[in-house]
Formats: structure tokens, C-alpha cells, sequence
């Protein structure tokens, strides 16, 4: 009796997938390829959080040994948890809104000159020299160019070190991060952007929008939604693990530690010390934050438009 | 009859703003040269100009900086302090890179085949695997759908700093360590593509899938003449990540034969030898971005045709 319940319980699932194959077979190709190049590194990673290896030895199962050690013994973990959370509130909703609202003030100009700004402000992203600009710019010596400007006009006396001193290295660096901030987030704002039906304009005039803020936040946000959540994921991940640019204008370790991030510390426990378990179990908690954020972003998201 | 009846209800909503019979001749000639929308007003056009230009002074930065280097002299690119524009402009850089390269050992040409390969055979598939398996996401109802779209999502969230170790192990487990497919499966399987044309499947209405199902086509049909064309500008964006992505791929663990090492490895190998190679490297950096940059305007073009003709339609 159970058993034929069962067996009709399987046959009705297995009839539905089978119903559905065309599906399935759209989805195969690329669920393929993501199961084995994307999520199985993410799992196993996720199980050497668990372990100690250093990639040469057999690895050794240590439990939660690893995540033990990250919240009570080890000096610099928190406070690179601490930079991480700062560098993400600082530059996560300013680079957001700023690519946003750049995207969508070239929306308004005619086509032409809208694909100039386009260039221009994704050209950051493919020039990829913006440390080094940001390396002359805040240089610590009497040339650098913000130091030689305040110096000239008379704002301060003597060289400022913005790279070392531990009151300006934040500072310096969020400004760098949100200066490549154009990136996949505010390309797909623009050619959402691009995709609204003038048609809802139109209707949207008709039932007496005045100005263009109200038509942005009644018709062009509401339906820019999907893009707009496409944008959270791609700032959260960028904000969160935020590393080459503190390496480059800072080094690694920084004055204090002040500018030590989690991907930073990561990266250092991983590849020079070879403990890569412990290095997976920091990924896996900083994972775990980054989901938080989603969860809290999206729950704004979902106010648009009311 | 459509078409007319939003064309009337488009001009009922412009005649009752007023704006455009306020506007006098200089306000005219302004619209004309700015083609301002009928239902903007100048002032607010201007500002967003000026606001706009404003940011473009700074973002240009970075890459006035590279061309302005690549076209120093050594005894530029050494001044101290520092100069940001070039003084003396010269070839010498380019020259001197072009003979670094015709004296390499693999010839140049080879790299470029191998980077050219990879990059257009992972991005075609990147954007086809992607887009195929979007579209049955959004638009098909089936078993597990939520749950694998979660994922994807999810796995972007993961740092990449850790998995390159298990993805390299994955790699040699397969076979696959110096093999082109090294570099092209993990980029066709990554997460980024189905998640950006996921957002953009909305665009395609269900009425015209129902229409192009009852005339008889079967799916792949309909995903290639009806669901692609509607979301052309999420897919033209999605090989300008691509193209980036693989065009600037190293090769690094997963290719160890000189014959199969990408472009950007070897003139990394130029670049990196040290002050004597400063010049050549400045042209290097100059030299790589041409690629990205013309795939960039030949998308971006197409995006704002796509507008441009749905807006005489109306």
C-alpha cells in the first residue's frame, strides 16, 4: 500500500519532469558548466572551511576549530571584519545611487552625446590604471597633486601622507573604489533604462505626472526593478570585497591594519601562510554577510515606486 | 489604428504641459541643437548637461592618463615630479613594442589566435547557454526553477579568492589543465550572464511567445526569433562583460604551454621587464584596450539603435 503510494508519488513527479523536458533541455547546457566550474568550488570551499590543509598535506578534519580560532584568537580578523563593514556602508549605496542617477541623467540627452558619457564613464572600468592615477594624485610628498594644490593655495603647510596616515587612509581609498564604481551595475542601468515602454510615459502623463521625479518614481523605477536588483547583487559583491586597490595605494599590511580587509586577510592566510581552511572559513562568513545585505537591500528595493 | 490612437495620446500629454508653445525662438533653436524631449524643460536639460559634464572631466582621468603615458618619452615617464600630459609626443613606445614582439619566440600571431579563439568561442556560448536557460527560467513554470535561479544568484555573492584552488583542482581532475577549455567552460558557466538575462526576460511579453506558439514554432524557433531579438540590449551589455573578461585572461595556472598562452600573458612578460621595458609597457596598456573599447562602441551603438527605431514606430 505504501509502496504504490510512493511509486505513484515518484511517477507523478517523474511524469512532470518529463512533461517539462524541452525546459530542462534549455537549462542543461549552461546548468552543466555552472554546476562544475561555479558551485562545486563554492562547496568545496565551503567543506574546507571545516578541515586544515595547506594544499600539500592530506587534509584533516577539524570541525568548527577553524571558525573557534577566526572569533577568539586572532588579532587582526576583527578588525579587518570592522574595514570591510566601513569600506562596504561607505562606498555600496553611494556607488549604487551614483550609478544610477548617472545612468539616468544620460538617458535624458539626445543618442549621440548619450553614447559619449557612456564611454567615458565606463572608461575607468577599461583602462584599468586607476590606482596608479590615484597613486599621483594623493602621493605623499610635497608633488603629489592634491598635496602641491593645498599647499599652493595655503589650506595646509606641510605634506599631508594620505596613504599612511591612519586618519586618511579610508578616506583616500573609498574615494578611489567609488571613482571605478561604473561598472556591470550601471552598464545594466542603461540598457534597462533604454527597455521602458514610452508608451507608459505617455499613459503615466495622462494620469497627471508632473515633472520627471515623479515619472522616475512612479513608472521608471517600478519597472526597472529587475535591473535594479541585478545592481544590489553586483554592489554588494564589489563593496564587500573590496582588496586590489587597498594593496595597491595602502600595501599590505597597512598602517595598523587600518585598510586590512577581509578578502585582504584572506588572500594573505590562503596563498602566503597555506592555510587554505582557514582562509575558506573567513570566505564562508563573509558570504554569509553578503547575504544578509541582500536580504536587507531587496526588503528597500521593494519599497520603490509606493 | 494602435500605433495612431498613442500617437493622439502622446500629444494630449505634451499640449497640456504647454511647454513647448512657451518656448521662444532661442528656446527653440536650443531644443534643436540639444533635441531635447517636447516634455523637458531647457533649464532642466542644461543642468543635466552641466552635471553630467562635470563628472566626465573626472572620470576621464584614467584613461587620458594611459594614452597620455604611452605617448611619453623615457625621460617623461621617469620625470619627477610627475607630469600627467605628455610634452613631446612620440612613437617610440609603439616601436619599440613592435619589435619586442616580432623577436618572441611563439610568434605574436599565435597569441593573438589563442586569445581571439577563446574570447569569441566563450562569449558566443556564454551569451547562447546563458540566455537559453534565462528565457526557461522566467518564462517556463517547472520543477526546481526557483531553487536553481537561487543559486546562481547566491554563488555571486561567494569571494573568488578562495575558489580558484578547488577550481583549478576541478580543471585537473578533468583533464583540461592546458587546454583551451581551461579558460573558456568556467567563463560560459559563470553565474554573472544567466543573472543579467534573467532581469531582462520581463521585457518579452507572453502574448507574443502565446502568438509564435499557435503559428506553429517550436521553441528553439522561438528563442531565437522571438526571445533574443526583445532582449537585445541585455545580451549586446553581456559581451561587453564577456569580452572583457576573456580578453584580459592571463591563462594563469591552467595554461603552461608557451603555444596556447593568451596575448595578455606575453605582453605581461613584455611589460614586466622592468625600467628598460617602460616605454613598450606603457604601449601595452594602451595596446590592450583597443579591443575592448571598439566591442564597447559597436554594442553600445546597437543598444541606442534599438531605442531609436522603436521610437519612429510610435
Amino acid at each position: 500500500m505504501s509502496r504504490s503510494a510512493r511509486n505513484s508519488g515518484v511517477g507523478r513527479v517523474m511524469r512532470r519532469i518529463w512533461k517539462d523536458r524541452v525546459s530542462y533541455l534549455f537549462l542543461l547546457p549552461f546548468a552543466l558548466l555552472f554546476t562544475l566550474f561555479t558551485v562545486l568550488p563554492v562547496v568545496t570551499s565551503v567543506f574546507y572551511s571545516f578541515t586544515y590543509n595547506n594544499i600539500y598535506e592530506p587534509l584533516r578534519f577539524v570541525g568548527l576549530d577553524n571558525y573557534l580560532r577566526m572569533f577568539t584568537s586572532d588579532a587582526v580578523f576583527p578588525i579587518a571584519v570592522q574595514n570591510t563593514l566601513v569600506f562596504a556602508l561607505i562606498t555600496g549605496p553611494l556607488g549604487y545611487i551614483l550609478s544610477f542617477s548617472l545612468a539616468w541623467l544620460i538617458n535624458e540627452v539626445s543618442s549621440g552625446m548619450r553614447m559619449l558619457f557612456v564611454l567615458i564613464f565606463y572608461s575607468p572600468a577599461i583602462a584599468g590604471s586607476i590606482y596608479v592615477v590615484f597613486g599621483v594624485l594623493f602621493s605623499s610628498d610635497a608633488y603629489g597633486y592634491i598635496n602641491g594644490f593645498l599647499m599652493n593655495w595655503g589650506f595646509i603647510d606641510r605634506p599631508v601622507e594620505w596613504l599612511s596616515d591612519t586618519r586618511y587612509i579610508k578616506l583616500v581609498i573609498s574615494l578611489c573604489v567609488l571613482w571605478s564604481s561604473m561598472g556591470a551595475g550601471f552598464l545594466s542601468f542603461v540598457a534597462g533604462l533604454k527597455n521602458v515602454d514610452r508608451q507608459l510615459y505617455e499613459a503615466a502623463a495622462l494620469d497627471g505626472l508632473r515633472n520627471r521625479w515623479q515619472e522616475l518614481w512612479y513608472v521608471t523605477l517600478p519597472v526597472m526593478k529587475p535591473q535594479l536588483m541585478f545592481g544590489v547583487v553586483m554592489s554588494i559583491s564589489g563593496a564587500f570585497s573590496i582588496h586590489d586597490v587597498t594593496i595597491a595605494l595602502a600595501g599590505y599590511p597597512s598602517t595598523d591594519n587600518v585598510a586590512t580587509t577581509m578578502v585582504n586577510l584572506m588572500a594573505d592566510v590562503g596563498y602566503q601562510r597555506f592555510e587554505l581552511g582557514y582562509a575558506s572559513a573567513m570566505a564562508t562568513v563573509l558570504f554569509a554577510i553578503m547575504i544578509i545585505a541582500r536580504q536587507l537591500v531587496n526588503k528597500l528595493i521593494d519599497r520603490v515606486g509606493k | 489604428m494602435h500605433n495612431k490612437e498613442m500617437a493622439a495620446s502622446g500629444k494630449t500629454a505634451a499640449s497640456r504641459r504647454e511647454r513647448p508653445a512657451r518656448a521662444g525662438w532661442f528656446g527653440r533653436l536650443l531644443r534643436r541643437l540639444l533635441r531635447v524631449k517636447q516634455t523637458r524643460s531647457i533649464a532642466g536639460d542644461l543642468l543635466n548637461l552641466a552635471v553630467l559634464a562635470a563628472f566626465s572631466v573626472v572620470m576621464i582621468i584614467p584613461i587620458l592618463y594611459v594614452i597620455n603615458n604611452a605617448f611619453k618619452p623615457l625621460s617623461e615617464l621617469f620625470l619627477y615630479p610627475p607630469r600627467f600630459f605628455v610634452e613631446n609626443p612620440t612613437f617610440d613606445n609603439f616601436l619599440d613594442l613592435g619589435s619586442l614582439m616580432s623577436n618572441a619566440w611563439v610568434p605574436m600571431s599565435r597569441y593573438l589566435f589563442n586569445t581571439v579563439f577563446v574570447t569569441v568561442t566563450g562569449t558566443g556560448l556564454h551569451v547562447i547557454f546563458a540566455s537559453m536557460a534565462a528565457y526557461v527560467l522566467e518564462k517556463h513554470r517547472f520543477y526546481g526553477r526557483n531553487l536553481f535561479f537561487s543559486v546562481v544568484v547566491l554563488t555571486l555573492l561567494f569571494s573568488p579568492t578562495v575558489t580558484a584552488i578547488p577550481n583549478f583542482i576541478i580543471l585537473s581532475n578533468l583533464h583540461l589543465v592546458d587546454t583551451y577549455a581551461s579558460l573558456i567552460l568556467p567563463a560560459v558557466g559563470s553565474s554573472l550572464g544567466l543573472f543579467l538575462m534573467k532581469q531582462f526576460m520581463g521585457n518579452v511579453h507572453d502574448s507574443i511567445l502565446e502568438a509564435a506558439k499557435i503559428d506553429g514554432a517550436g521553441e528553439l524557433r522561438i528563442f531565437f526569433s522571438v526571445v533574443m531579438p526583445g532582449v537585445k540590449s541585455a545580451w549586446m551589455t553581456l559581451i561587453i562583460f564577456s569580452v572583457q573578461n576573456l580578453w584580459n585572461a592571463n591563462g594563469g595556472v591552467s595554461i603552461r604551454s608557451e603555444q596556447l598562452k593568451p596575448l595578455t600573458y606575453a605582453l605581461s612578460q613584455i611589460a614586466a621587464g622592468g625600467v628598460r621595458r617602460a616605454g613598450a609597457s606603457a604601449a601595452v596598456s594602451v595596446v590592450m584596450m583597443i579591443v575592448p573599447i571598439t566591442i564597447f562602441i559597436i554594442t553600445q551603438s546597437n543598444i541606442m539603435d534599438t531605442m531609436t527605431a522603436s521610437g519612429i514606430k510610435e
